[in-house]
């Protein structure tokens, strides 16, 4: 692989999402959408989940996509891009195809890890080549944060709120990147966007893939984290520094941890800027802390080593 | 030339005729047979087609949108909980204009649990801006396939196109079907008519977009524009297929011994056969009755129904779905209403029958003729049911 992001070079690639879409300030989605699509200059036909990204660049009779875009459901993301993947191919049996252009689905963790699971699995197993991106904001952000199964353990949510007697979400968040990678796709990645460059680069491995691509990407969400919007991209740093958010790739069934911090940090740096997990901080869920803390490693030690060997 | 195909089989012939880009299908009994016989045309490279064994009918109607928004010609067959898994993607199909078609081998729905034949699941997604059209044959169900997407594309309809035909007593049917020259079906369908689809690179579109309650109204009302456009559609269609078949569906109804008829029997579908065979019967012996068959359910041809009917005294509305505590079954109300927009005032009875594939024989179709003779006949009855 000799492709290095260089901002320079791919700045020059067509803009596919306008500026003045409607997203949150310190929002992941537009960083990422933006990361992702700049790094080829190939025609892109993108797919949208219902979700953040599709309500705040849709709003009809504007839009913000400057690119072949549809958005049918929540839950069929991946069955749209297979019907497209099928048309493509169609098409190019007849030579009817002039240029063939890539197909990118972007989905939110609830259309992806919960209602989108069945469509995304079938997808993989079919190979088609479609590059799927779940956007990871680790909950229901579009209608102010219901739990979902990628919600952490601890988290205060909506529907699991911190109370007197069951403070946050009790149950570990799914292991959606393994689940992929189970599925023996010819790639799969999880990354981060303050990491722009390992982003991009995995961006570009998912475009050059001969089927299917899952990439699992980190989006800070300020407003339902209550995080400060401007430190958006420090939460997601510290998300990879203290191994809460590894980034690592399955490429061809092999596994590589890309980033491994000098010093692990311990999980209250993620947590502390976050509301969302404050009652964690308080003595009687020292407890629960530690079991996020012992989860958080143990899925790091699995991954490291899957990828010696 | 003739062939003896059953229903599935003269719908995956029409299909191999048709040609089309994508088939997204996932298996359901009793319109399997469909995709399997298709997958063999497409294993032995005689169709062009795509084929998609997707994971569930949901995705099955959702690659179709992919398909069609993408600008080629996209099908699907389902059944029953196949067609009620697809519900809200079927809303989202017709919301976004796509020209899909889908064959609907018509099935009871759960629970219990049937595999057999009444219109229960496509009647129960009527209201989902398709259209709906209903074989009586596998003849039929041949002919309406080639004719869906003339219809669907055109530029005054853009509307999905369902096909609907009876489980079992069509989909399993062997009969002679009357199927036309592989060039002659081609010429007919022709190539697929695109507007805006995804594929001008050079042309970018947003496909369903989010609406405010400041556009979403007028988005539904040019739909219903649509759909009230295809009745002129499917006549114009309907009739340059009877030129090179000399099999015309120039109207959205087919009626026998109507004129003068007294009584009259109103149906959907297969179990139009008993109902012929009791007219032919009861006419014989001098009895004034006829029957009407709505072949568009969607959109109902109002005014030709009501036109057919407009000497009868007594109508036999018969619907193969229960009334679900309406009125009456929905093809009851369509009439009732049809009725009463043209000022006519027959006596309207509803007969539920054939539900789980109960038989419908002519002598039930007679006794249907019997019973609304009866003065103090009840609003909703019962066919062939033990009490």
């Amino acid at each position: 692989m000799n492709f290095i992001p260089n901002l320079k070079t791919v700045s020059q690639n067509p803009q596919r999402l306008a500026a003045g879409h409607r997203l949150c300030p310190g929002c992941g989605i537009g960083v990422i959408v933006k990361q992702i699509l700049t790094v080829t200059d190939q025609p892109i036909i993108t797919v949208n989940a219902t979700g953040c990204l599709e309500i705040c660049t849709s709003a009809y009779p504007q839009t913000s996509w400057q690119i072949p875009w549809i958005h049918s459901l929540f839950q069929n993301s991946a069955a749209v891009a297979s019907g497209i993947d099928a048309a493509l191919k169609a098409l190019e049996r007849k030579g009817k195809l002039k240029q063939k252009p890539k197909i990118v689905v972007f989905a939110g963790d609830g259309g992806t890890y919960d209602i989108g699971l069945q469509a995304l699995s079938g997808l993989a197993e079919r190979n088609h080549e479609v590059v799927y991106v779940c956007l990871d904001n680790e909950g229901y952000m579009n209608t102010g944060y219901q739990r979902s199964s990628a919600s952490p353990l601890g988290a205060a949510t909506t529907t699991t709120p911190a109370g007197k007697k069951i403070p946050g979400k009790q149950t570990n968040r799914k292991n959606i990147t393994a689940i992929l990678a189970a599925h023996n796709i010819p790639y799969v990645a999880q990354a981060s966007p303050h990491n722009h460059a390992d982003l991009m680069l995995k961006a570009h491995k998912a475009f050059k893939a001969k089927g299917v691509a899952f990439l699992n990407v980190f989006s800070p969400c300020p407003t339902n984290w209550k995080s400060a919007p401007a430190l958006g991209m420090e939460v997601a740093k510290a998300a990879v520094e203290t191994n809460f958010w590894p980034l690592f790739e399955v490429e061809n069934g092999k596994y590589r941890l890309d980033y491994e911090p000098k010093e692990r940090k311990p999980i209250d740096e993620f947590l502390k800027g976050q509301k969302r997990f404050k009652h964690l901080f308080k003595p009687e869920n020292a407890e629960l802390k530690n079991r996020l803390q012992a989860e958080v490693d143990t899925r790091f030690a699995e991954i490291k080593q899957l990828s010696q060997m | 030339m003739q062939k003896i195909l059953n229903g599935n089989e003269a719908v995956a012939l029409a299909l191999k005729q048709i040609n089309p880009d994508v088939f997204a299908a996932y298996p359901i009994t009793p319109s399997t047979h469909i995709p399997e016989v298709f997958s063999s045309y497409v294993a032995n490279g005689e169709v062009d087609t795509e084929f998609v064994p997707v994971e569930s009918e949901h995705s099955a109607m959702s690659a179709c949108i992919g398909a069609a928004a993408s600008g080629v010609r996209a099908v699907t067959a389902t059944a029953s909980q196949g067609l009620a898994y697809m519900h809200e993607v079927l809303w989202n199909a017709s919301g976004m204009r796509l020209p899909i078609l889908l064959a609907n081998a018509n099935r009871a729905l759960s629970a219990p649990l049937s595999i057999h034949g009444d219109h229960s699941d496509s009647m129960s997604q009527r209201d989902t801006g398709w259209i709906q059209l209903y074989a009586d044959s596998p003849q039929e169900a041949y002919d309406l396939t080639l004719q869906a997407y003339l219809i669907g594309e055109n530029a005054k309809v853009r509307l999905p196109v369902m096909v609907c035909f009876d489980g079992f007593e069509t989909s399993h049917l062997s009969t002679n079907v009357e199927v036309l020259e592989d060039k002659v079906a081609k010429d007919f369908v022709g190539e697929v008519k695109t507007l805006n689809p995804l594929l001008d690179l050079e042309n970018p579109v947003t496909y369903g977009s989010y609406t405010n309650p400041d556009w979403f109204f007028e988005m539904r009302r040019s739909q219903h524009e649509g759909m009230q456009n295809a009745q002129k559609i499917i006549s114009e269609v309907g009739k340059s297929f009877g030129k090179i078949s000399g099999r015309d569906y120039a109207e959205p109804i087919e009626t026998l011994e109507i004129e003068d008829a007294e009584s009259v029997i109103v149906i959907v579908g297969a179990s139009s056969g008993s109902a012929t065979e009791a007219v032919v019967k009861l006419r014989s012996k001098g009895k004034k009755v006829g029957m009407l068959r709505v072949r568009s359910f969607r959109p109902f041809p109002f005014e030709a129904v009501a036109n057919a009917l407009k000497k009868a005294k007594r109508v036999a509305v018969c619907d193969k779905t229960m009334p679900a505590g309406g009125v009456g079954g929905p093809l009851f109300a369509e009439v009732s209403a049809a009725l009463l927009a043209n000022n006519l005032n027959p006596k309207v009875v509803n007969f539920i029958y054939g539900i789980g594939q109960r038989q419908f024989s002519p002598t039930h179709a007679e006794e249907i003729f019997a019973k609304l003779e009866e003065k103090d006949c009840e609003r909703i009855n019962f066919v062939n049911l033990r009490e």
